[in-house]
């Protein structure tokens, strides 16, 4: 394995050839919000909370997704990446129906923390309140569409590491969403093993397994980074 | 097909030809069909059945006007009849023997709407009858295969297309031989070549009006990429919305397979090329490369970061080559009459002729190709013909919903891809809807903001909810009720959603703003209510 | 010594709560402030000009809108205090229906007596609930589900001194 070396934020830093951009700054412990991400599920690159400029690139690029570069260098935190994160966060709060005060994640919510983070505390935007359904059909699981970013990690940890391939989704634009099966109920769908893997690597509220108090609905999506390792190993 | 036969058919067809006393062409484009075309020629054919067949009576692809249509040509285009109905059949036939026009039907074919034309990509569209191959090989068709196959090396071919300064006619403007020379380097024992016919612009209707006209084009530019790149499989990839193209397609392909032009061993080579024909289920996103890909392999039509790009791992990660429509229907004229012949065409930069859709508030409404660096007051005033009914020509938009708008004073602006873009709008597919005195410019910005918020796949944040909340902006300031905080916030918007989209779609949505907000600001600021920016700190 | 008024607009009076909740630290708070309006104290009317005002609660209704702007007028610096008026929050649920579903809801499905909505006394809705700061502008927002007794104090300690408060300790919604 060969070993590049790179310019993070004026650091100079060497990596391991193949590694993400995001893969190099976590190492290094320099912060670069994600949403989409889970370390063990395929990067899609569609939060774009983690974009970066790249000296000599057009535009700005996904470090969840880009493969680092001999002499790269990397910008992770400029004003202006600030102020685009900030509103491509401001863009998810009004997008759905986010009430964290009545939210079963409340206090243990990515979209929360990321708030925090990235110094979100107030949006110029209209709350566009969207009528979402809720799918309580399943036996153990809830959906609430409300809270529902799309970031897809159900529908890749379903596909990727269930191989049930339940979730997926419909739509397009603003009116996209997820769905089980074919937009049926989840609790009728015939895909579904109820592992409720779904469940632990959404990052907000909106699924969430039933009967559980704010505070009991503490996630665990750390498993998958587990399982992805362990069957790499394997192999 | 051996190398001799495409000559003998060749001539057999042109004798053929030759033994009628007239040919008369009658549009089977979309446009001319829409308004009974296919009436028409039924007509026409009855009444040649009545005269002893010493006329040919055949479909002929888009003459261009289509605002004048349905249209008939005469002899290639000695005489031109617009506006023509089922009833003008016998008139027609009358003015055949009389050597005497129909007067009251006849369009001026010296007018500079056709003069100042240069076509190259459209030279048979109006000629020959798009659904028979031989009518094709007739003008020359397919010899630019041959001699790809049997006198070139693919490393030609590519130096070639390199050399004649061919760039993408998608949009972008990326050089054609260089993105060639890219996949030809990948080593794979399968490569593809794709057809991007997934056109969904408003206003742009040039690469339906290709595939309409002339889809043997096509197939042997497509045929002499595969050459190129070392690829054997090919795919063209229709919107559904395009019945028309997709039979003439489908029909060349039919054609083309049977003369052996396509498949095994073609002319005699070992060269081998299949072309299939793949449909778009009605997404606008689709025409982006990667969404195009997925939407082929059967998978949700979204796009994927970049890199890796197609080039290095495509269909089904594969290498593959993806052009657009105009694009390949320029190769068989490069391979034939050269590069340094194609690049004498056009500017320094943007070689070669584009394609045009004239639509809106002008005069000579259809398709022209025109060679690029030609001025955009000569497209307007000259080909167009002007602003109807005594109105002021406004703006021009190009590039459909990732272009913008082009206003008054930089009517002299070279049409290349440099310049356009140094303007604020883009070449784009060729697309060009004219504006006069009347139009609102923040509406035309709400019109394609409502489109690009429609076509969104939703796949990425910026542009599924920032397009939405965009369009929602442009609709709070045409009612009146925005203040300039509102303006700023838009503006905020436009440029994040057009620095951090995933693909072309989200990063060019904001153009249209943009560009109206650069041209035409005062129009946007006389909508504000007079308020103090709202803003917490 | 600055003149301090609170303003209790659609919210569940949880924020004003969580001023109570700073107990004995109010007494600090008070050598340097004196409260000149809130629902908490018995004045009819907001004063002249207001040093600092807290506001609890979204813009819902005509009678919020009317009393935000008078109230933004009559202030030095405005405070957005917790995620109703930062973000419409609860109150903010019902924008997703039309008023007249809403006020359905409420005054004839679950009424077990007269049913019939209102038409006296209570204020329209508006069509949307708004956050106080698309409404007039605010010179600080302090996000929370109610903010806490301590974020309180800390936002007070500042602001009583002159001194800019960082958001970012305060930035938390829920």
């Amino acid at each position: 394995m060969s070993v590049k070396t790179l310019k993070m934020d004026g650091k100079d830093l060497s990596a391991r050839e193949g590694d993400t951009i995001l893969q190099v700054a976590e190492e290094n412990n320099i912060y670069i919000p994600t949403l989409c991400h889970l370390d063990g599920l395929a990067d899609v690159g569609a939060c774009r909370l983690c974009v970066v400029e790249i000296k000599g690139r057009r535009g700005f690029q996904p470090a969840c997704s880009t493969v680092i570069e001999e002499g790269m260098e990397v910008v992770t935190n400029s004003e202006t990446l600030q102020k685009y994160r900030r509103l491509i966060l401001e863009l998810l709060f009004v997008e759905g129906n986010h009430v964290c005060a009545v939210c079963v994640s409340n206090r243990h919510c990515d979209l929360q923390d990321l708030a925090v983070k990235v110094g979100m505390n107030y949006t110029r935007l209209a709350y566009r309140a969207p009528v979402r359904d809720m799918d309580l059909s399943h036996e153990r699981f809830g959906f609430d569409g409300n809270r529902c970013v799309l970031c897809t990690r159900c529908v890749r940890v379903c596909d990727e590491i269930e191989g049930a391939h339940t979730w997926d989704v419909r739509g397009r634009g603003i009116e996209a969403s997820v769905i089980t099966d074919l937009d049926q109920p989840w609790g009728e769908s015939l895909t579904c093993t109820s592992c409720g893997k779904c469940v632990q690597v959404c990052p907000t509220g909106a699924l969430f397994q039933k009967g559980k108090s704010a505070a009991e609905m503490v996630k665990q999506a750390t498993f998958v980074t587990y399982l992805k390792s362990m069957r790499e190993s394997k192999k | 097909m051996e190398s001799h036969e495409l000559d003998e058919l060749a001539a057999r067809e042109r004798t053929r030809q030759g033994d009628y006393h007239h040919q008369i062409g009658v549009c089977v484009g979309s446009g001319c069909a829409s308004s009974r075309s296919p009436q028409i020629r039924a007509a026409l054919e009855a009444e040649a059945k009545k005269h002893g067949h010493a006329c040919r009576v055949k479909g002929v692809g888009c003459m261009g006007l289509c605002g004048a249509g349905p249209m008939v040509s005469v002899d290639d285009d000695e005489v031109l009849y617009q506006h023509v109905s089922e009833s003008d059949a016998t008139r027609i036939y009358a003015g055949l023997e009389k050597g005497e026009p129909v007067e009251d039907l006849v369009i001026a074919n010296d007018t500079p709407f056709f003069t100042k034309q240069v076509r190259v990509v459209r030279r048979n569209a109006g000629k020959i009858d798009p659904d028979r191959i031989e009518d094709y090989i007739a003008e020359g068709g397919y010899s630019a295969l041959r001699k790809a196959l049997t006198e070139m090396t693919p490393e030609e071919v590519i130096d070639e297309v390199r050399t004649s300064g061919l760039r993408g006619r998608g949009g972008a403007g990326y050089p054609t031989g260089l993105k060639w020379s890219t996949v030809s380097k990948m080593k794979s024992p399968q490569k593809y070549v794709i057809c991007n016919g997934d056109e969904g612009d408003p206003g742009a209707f040039m690469d339906r009006s290709v595939m309409e006209s002339d889809p043997h084009l096509i197939l042997e530019g497509m045929a002499i990429a595969g050459y190129a790149i070392g690829a054997t499989q090919g795919y063209i990839y229709v919107r559904a919305e395009y019945p028309l193209a997709i039979e003439r397609l489908k029909n060349a392909i039919k054609q083309a397979r049977k003369y052996e032009l396509l498949g095994e061993n073609i002319f005699g080579t070992d060269f081998d090329f299949s072309i299939e024909i793949r449909l778009g289920a009605g997404a606008f996103v689709c025409g982006e490369e990667t969404a195009l890909i997925a939407s082929i392999e059967g998978k949700r039509g979204s796009p994927r970061p970049r890199p890796p790009y197609p080039a290095e791992s495509g269909l089904w990660g594969k290498p593959t080559l993806i052009n657009n429509v105009e694009t390949f229907a320029n190769i068989t004229a490069i391979i034939e009459k050269g590069s340094a012949w194609f690049s004498s065409i056009g500017t320094e930069k943007s070689t070669g002729t584009k394609i045009f859709a004239l639509s809106g508030k002008i005069t000579n409404i259809g398709l022209i190709e025109v060679p690029m660096g030609i001025s955009l007051g000569e497209i307007i005033y000259d080909i167009g013909g002007g602003i109807p009914d005594g109105h002021e020509f406004k703006a021009v938009q190009t590039g459909g919903p990732s272009g913008g708008c082009i206003p008054a004073v930089h009517l002299e602006v070279s049409v290349d891809y440099e310049s356009l873009k140094a303007l604020g709008s883009i070449m784009g597919s060729g697309g060009m809807i004219v504006m006069d005195d009347t139009a609102s410019m923040v509406e035309v910005a709400h019109y394609f903001m409502e489109f690009s918020k429609s076509e969104s796949c939703g796949k990425c944040i910026p542009c599924r909810v920032g397009t939405a909340q965009m369009y929602d902006l442009l609709a709070l300031i045409i009612s009146g009720e925005a203040t300039s905080a509102d303006l700023q916030l838009l503006e905020d918007l436009c440029e994040m959603v057009r620095d951090t989209s995933l693909c072309g779609l989200g990063q060019s949505a904001p153009n249209p703003v943009l560009s109206t907000l650069r041209y035409f600001r005062e129009e946007y600021e006389a909508l504000l209510v007079d308020a103090k920016p709202v803003e917490a700190k | 010594m600055i003149t301090m008024a609170t303003v209790w607009l659609d919210g569940c009076s949880g924020c004003h709560m969580s001023i109570l909740d700073m107990d004995e630290y109010l007494i600090e708070i008070f050598k340097r402030a004196t409260l000149v309006y809130s629902p908490l104290v018995d004045h009819k009317d907001f004063p002249e000009m207001v040093d600092l005002t807290l506001v609890e609660g979204a813009v819902s209704s005509t009678d919020d809108l009317a009393k935000i702007k008078k109230v933004r007028q009559h202030t030095k610096t405005l405070v957005a205090l917790g995620d109703c008026a930062v973000t419409g929050n609860v109150p903010g649920m019902r924008s997703m229906f039309p008023v007249s579903a809403v006020m359905e809801r409420a005054y004839v499905e679950n009424a077990d007596i007269n049913p019939g909505a209102p038409t006296q006394k209570i204020p329209p809705l508006i069509a949307r609930v708004r956050p106080v700061h698309q409404i007039v502008p605010v010179d600080l927002v302090v996000p929370g589900c109610p903010p806490s007794a301590k974020t309180i104090a800390y936002v007070l300690d500042r602001l009583i001194a002159g001194e800019p408060v960082d958001s970012a300790e305060i930035a938390r919604f829920g």
